[in-house]
């Protein structure tokens, strides 16, 4: 099932404590970096991986660490980001909850490397059961002397904090994320200035996914040309996949960059095929946020090549015909799940998490819900759809942050692939609003 | 004329549990611990933070009434009106759905008889359905204080849970025990 770099010992039992953890290998990196290299060197095996944020954008991270802003005297931050709330999103909270001694592990070798000194895991609120679990790690961490003051006899300092959010998906966005963990609301703060020049307290600051944290050891211990080697191109090593919807064998996967989306699905090591013996309708494949497409599309690209799973394939031929890698949430629609009644529940949901600083993503995002909703239920125009077209295009790129594309591209792409849905439950409103009602036109339908 | 105003004391492992939170941001940054208190404050005060509760959340912090306001109303995890013993927060987001979201919201309004937002008439239940918290595989799903309860994709499951909820106590946080 490929090589695995997060999860090859998290069904170890007691791999959740220290010693178990340790006698699996478990805090070799910090040794490694603390003892024998510079910071410098740390962030250049980073950089050299080709590793790209896993919280969904996929920025290359080593470029990300030399942006930071170092002047003399001013203190720097990494900050964790465990706010994991995009729909179909669920990785991190698993393995934070199962290993969390490889994030903490990860949040060393990388406060290291930046210089940091004091470092937080922001985590949602909702998991503050997985806040304990990383809390009593932590303090085993201080007790053996990986954390505090000179690590190691290494002569460095870390203090290594755990926030809790309070139910926000917007703090998921760096900028709302610091606000929030200086105790205010989760507002982004307009760019620049950069969390690199000025972030959390006003200091240069990196704040970095989870997953893309707890894969800086692997990196440190086997080097970045090692990493480099794994994947396909520029999606370079191993992604933590959250499989979602109508599938038989739902969970998180740990899959080496580049397996065949057919495969991914179909295969009894992966996602066991469409639940109760159904046909696949669509996929979802990067979180709730990214296009949906229809399965023609996920299947193989619009030129006919297999679509894969890489940041590159899944994006092949742009939003005419694709979708993005994003967060890595697979979420799988069967041929009974209604695409109206899903674009309408994500409508809902970034009205309900949307800040309410811009006007285009405030007002934006409940003008889609309510007009989704009334096609939804049967009270549908003929011209809602090109209004919800024309609501979308002017949020895109009109706010602050990604909050405001991220609501419109699911409703744009459900238009783009699924037009003749939308246009059915208009003209036959008696008909799909009737219990169980789904439109059985033709599946693959592409209006590009 | 004069009022009694209920005096708002937190517990002695309430407060310890505060120093802590405070003691992990630079000195002049305390207002950082202001997302954990008001959880604290919600374990220690049955489950909602009420306009005193933040006052005195904003004396801990020597900041303004207004920071704690702005704050508790903008995260949806602060209940700002009592709720019952338990607050069953319902995934009603997407994925869920896939699995039976809808299904398990509607069967608990059925079985509780109350709507979205309603607390059962003996103060048992309150339905609180809520955005996804990352258990899209295990759903439909919901969360009850700290604790996930996954998979309750029948009649069956739900009369188990609501069962079992019926018989117990609230846990005490770890700060508390």
């Amino acid at each position: 099932m490929g090589l695995k770099i997060l999860t090859e010992h998290i069904n170890v039992p007691g791999i959740e404590t220290l010693e178990v953890y340790r006698k699996h290998g478990g805090y070799r990196s910090v040794e490694k970096a603390l003892k024998t290299m510079s910071p410098e060197e740390v962030v250049e095996e980073v950089k050299t991986s080709g590793l790209r944020g896993r919280g969904g954008a996929g920025f290359p991270t080593g470029m990300k660490w030399s942006f930071l802003a170092k002047p003399e005297g001013v203190p720097r931050y990494l900050v964790c980001n465990a706010d994991e709330s995009e729909p179909g999103t669920f990785k991190d909270r698993w393995f934070m909850q199962y290993n969390p001694h490889a994030l903490i592990e990860g949040m060393i070798t990388s406060s290291y490397a930046l210089g940091a000194n004091t470092s937080y895991i922001y985590i949602r609120g909702e998991l503050m059961f997985v806040l304990r679990i990383l809390e009593k790690a932590i303090a085993e961490a201080y007790a053996a002397g990986l954390l505090g003051k000179n690590i190691l006899g290494s002569g460095y300092d870390l203090d290594l904090h755990v926030a809790p959010g309070g139910g926000a998906y917007i703090c998921g966005e760096e900028t709302a994320l610091l606000e929030s963990l200086e105790g205010k609301r989760g507002n982004p703060r307009n760019k620049p200035p950069f969390p690199a020049v000025k972030g959390l307290f006003a200091s240069p600051t990196v704040v970095n996914n989870v997953e893309t944290i707890s894969s800086v050891p692997w990196i440190v211990n086997n080097g970045g040309a090692e990493y480099a080697k794994i994947g396909v191109g520029r999606s370079t090593g191993t992604k933590l996949i959250s499989a979602s919807g109508n599938i038989n064998n739902p969970g998180v996967y740990e899959i080496e960059l580049g397996v065949p989306v057919e495969e991914f699905i179909y295969s009894d090591q992966y996602l066991g095929g469409i639940w109760k013996g159904r046909e696949l309708k669509a996929v979802v494949p990067g979180g709730s946020s990214v296009p949906i497409l229809p399965k023609n599309l996920i299947l193989k690209t619009a030129a006919g090549e297999d679509r894969l799973m890489t940041y590159e394939s899944l994006s092949d031929g742009g939003f005419a015909t694709g979708s993005m890698l994003g967060s890595g949430a697979f979420i799988v629609f069967d041929e009974e799940q209604c695409i109206v009644r899903n674009t309408w529940n994500y409508a809902r949901f970034y009205h309900h998490e949307s800040c309410g600083q811009c006007s285009p993503c405030r007002e934006g995002t409940g003008w889609m819900e309510k007009v989704l909703h009334r096609i939804e239920y049967g009270h549908g125009h003929q011209q809602d759809i090109d209004l919800l077209v024309s609501v979308a295009k002017q949020i895109e790129g009109n706010t602050i942050c990604p909050l405001g594309d991220a609501a419109a591209w699911p409703v744009a792409a459900a238009i783009r692939h699924f037009r003749e849905e939308f246009e059915w439950h208009i003209k036959h409103p008696k008909e799909a609003t009737a219990p169980g009602a789904v439109y059985r036109g033709k599946l693959d339908a592409v209006t590009a | 004329m004069a009022e009694t105003i209920n005096e708002v004391k937190f517990s002695d492992a309430a407060m310890a549990e505060i120093q802590r939170y405070i003691s992990h941001y630079p000195v002049g940054r305390q207002k950082s611990a202001l997302l954990p208190i008001l959880h604290i404050a919600q374990a220690e005060f049955g489950g909602w933070v009420s306009p005193e509760v933040m006052d005195k959340i904003a004396e801990i912090l020597n900041i303004q009434p207004i920071e704690v306001y702005e704050v508790a109303t903008f995260y949806t995890m602060f209940n700002l009106k009592p709720v019952g013993k338990h607050v069953l927060e319902v995934c009603r987001t997407g994925p869920c759905c896939l699995r039976g979201a809808d299904e398990l919201i509607n069967t608990l309004k059925r079985k509780l008889n109350i709507e979205e937002g309603e607390t059962t008439a003996d103060g048992m239940f309150t339905l609180k359905p809520v955005e996804c918290l990352a258990s899209c595989g295990t759903g439909p799903m919901l969360q009850v204080r700290e604790l996930y309860y996954e998979n309750l994709d029948s009649e069956e499951r739900v009369d188990e849970f609501l069962e079992m909820m019926r018989q117990k106590e609230h846990e005490t946080p770890t700060w508390a025990k």
